[in-house]
């Protein structure tokens, strides 16, 4: 078995947006993969099945699940894990990932990833999900930690735990979210490098990288992981710092909001090649 | 463990409730300014279905504002989440809520106009389905012959000139004189994607009618002259299988 569950290249790669599909076509090796939200391909036919399928003809796809809700108290939508199941048999993604969060409640759908506390209790409901995800899909996930705005009193572990735990006992691999981890650090007052000092990376299939916004509270900033601006400088610098200790790794620039000119984005997975390559050379020598 | 799993639970009720409420959840971790934080999930949850609705609702959003369009999208986010992640097939029922919606009674066409917007969405996801040989149309008699159609074809009509009101409302458009009454329409999608709205006449469309329903082109031809709607279907590659037999 693979160490960690995903096939994507060590390069940069983007968020994978419609109105670029031309400029995609006609920018061959813009960077070394593309990612997909899983619920935008669940329609029955039409223009996002044929894009995909032409885009996966020339790139690994990374399928991103925003709908599962891992962290649900309640059981796992059967229906939805069929169908991620009929997308990834149909398009074979280099990778799988989802969310340490929650996002449906009862039958209501509620289109946004909500926090956890993190107890022994939702420990145990998160991995029996990813279990019952990984047998259902036939291969093995990658589990994204969140962005939070709030955190819990009846949490009893730190989230880096946490995290290293459930992929110890479900056989996940993880996404390090760099963004998230600096949104998060920032909102609850801690530092993002002791965050990241103890983070698993051995077990680290992917990276995501993204913009956020900041609003003043009374004792300091807050900051929303809102995915509709450049990468701040601080989050490529931990970055850079991560890639140096981990090696070079599969890293996507998420931008979903105010989405730029295809331009805007290439630059920035030119960024990222910059310091993966760094990496390599570093290597090498 | 029951009873864990029970404030697991409990939790995200909480939560779940304060989303839509002013309130903001117990069991939250003391920090500064926790209810702004938490305003943080309630935006994105009613922000985030709203835009939703204004990208499948366009329309209907530029007829009444956008302030208006978010306060009918939330209540009918508050009222009838999404029943699944796939939020492409959320919103089957905005028409009818907006019809049921007090302060939009003003505008009775508007849940037709959400009914046009929502049937051209039905059609861009649709099904692929293989354009079928028209040889069969065009040898001996074909009113015995039925048709199935591409899964995207939808007949539409309203009381209302909804079909107008929708081309006025689109970007560029050169708004045009308003009919009065009834207006129908074909909604399909075509092979390079672009689902148009193709106006027809009121007997054009009880024959689409009839054919989409799998009835026999003489049959169909009982509500009127169907060659006009199978020039266009044939021009479109509307039509994917034919069956039965020429006379």
């Amino acid at each position: 078995m693979l160490l960690i569950p995903t096939s994507l290249p060590a390069r940069s790669g983007l968020g994978f947006k419609p109105e670029h599909y031309p400029q995609i076509l006609a920018s061959p090796e813009a960077t070394g993969f593309y990612e997909v939200h899983a619920e935008n391909y669940m329609g029955a036919g039409g223009a996002p099945h044929a894009m995909l399928e032409r885009l996966r003809a020339d790139y690994p796809i990374s399928l991103h699940g925003v709908g599962l809700s891992i962290g649900g108290a309640g059981a796992l939508d059967r229906d939805h894990l069929a169908r991620l199941r009929v997308l990834i048999e149909c398009y074979q993604p280099a990778s799988f990932s989802e969310h340490l969060a929650w996002s449906s409640h009862g039958a209501a759908w509620l289109n946004d990833l909500l926090p956890l506390p993190y107890t022994d209790e939702t420990l145990a409901v998160i991995c029996a999900h990813i279990e019952q995800t990984q047998e259902a899909l036939g291969r093995r996930m990658l589990l994204e930690n969140p962005a939070t705005y709030v955190t819990f009193e009846d949490s009893t572990w730190g989230e880096v735990d946490f995290l290293r735990e459930i992929a110890r006992r479900s056989g996940c691999g993880l996404l390090l979210d760099v963004n998230n981890v600096f949104v998060s650090a920032t909102n609850h007052r801690f530092d993002p490098r002791a965050y990241l000092a103890e983070f698993p990376l051995e077990l680290v299939g992917e990276i995501h990288l993204a913009g956020h916004d900041s609003e003043e509270l009374p004792d300091g900033p807050l900051l929303i992981d809102s995915h509709a601006r450049p990468v701040a400088d601080p989050v490529w610098t931990l970055f850079a710092e991560v890639i140096a200790r981990a090696g070079p790794l599969p890293a996507l620039v998420e931008w979903d909001n105010d989405i730029p000119e295809f331009a805007v984005l290439q630059a920035e997975a030119a960024r990222a090649d910059g310091i993966l390559k760094g990496a390599r050379d570093d290597c090498a020598a | 463990m029951t009873a864990l799993l029970d404030s697991h639970a409990a939790m995200q009720a909480r939560f779940h409730n304060a989303l839509w409420t002013t309130a903001t959840p117990d069991g939250l971790a003391q920090a500064d300014a926790v209810e702004r934080r938490f305003l943080v999930y309630r935006n994105n949850v009613q922000h985030g279905l709203c835009s939703a609705l204004s990208q499948r609702f366009a329309v209907v959003e530029r007829l009444v504002g956008a302030a208006f369009f978010t306060a009918m999208g939330r209540a009918f986010a508050a009222s009838h989440p999404p029943q699944t992640p796939v939020l492409i097939d959320w919103g089957a029922e905005f028409a009818g809520f907006i019809e049921g919606f007090p302060p939009a009674a003003g505008l009775p066409y508007l849940g037709d106009v959400a009914r046009l917007e929502w049937a051209r969405g039905l059609a861009y996801h649709a099904a692929d389905a293989p354009v079928a040989d028209p040889a069969a149309l065009t040898r001996g008699d074909p009113s015995g012959l039925r048709l199935t159609l591409a899964p995207s074809v939808a007949a539409f009509g309203s009381a209302w000139p909804v079909v107008s009101i929708w081309t006025n409302n689109q970007p560029g458009a050169e708004a045009q004189p308003l009919p009065t009454g009834a207006e129908f329409a074909l909604i399909a999608r075509l092979p390079a994607f672009e689902v148009p709205v193709i106006p027809l006449e009121a007997a054009d469309c009880a024959v689409l009618r009839e054919l989409h329903a799998g009835r026999s082109l003489g049959a169909a031809a009982g509500h009127g002259d169907p060659t006009r709607i199978l020039a266009l279907l044939l021009k479109h590659g509307l039509i994917t299988a034919i069956t039965g037999e020429t006379l």
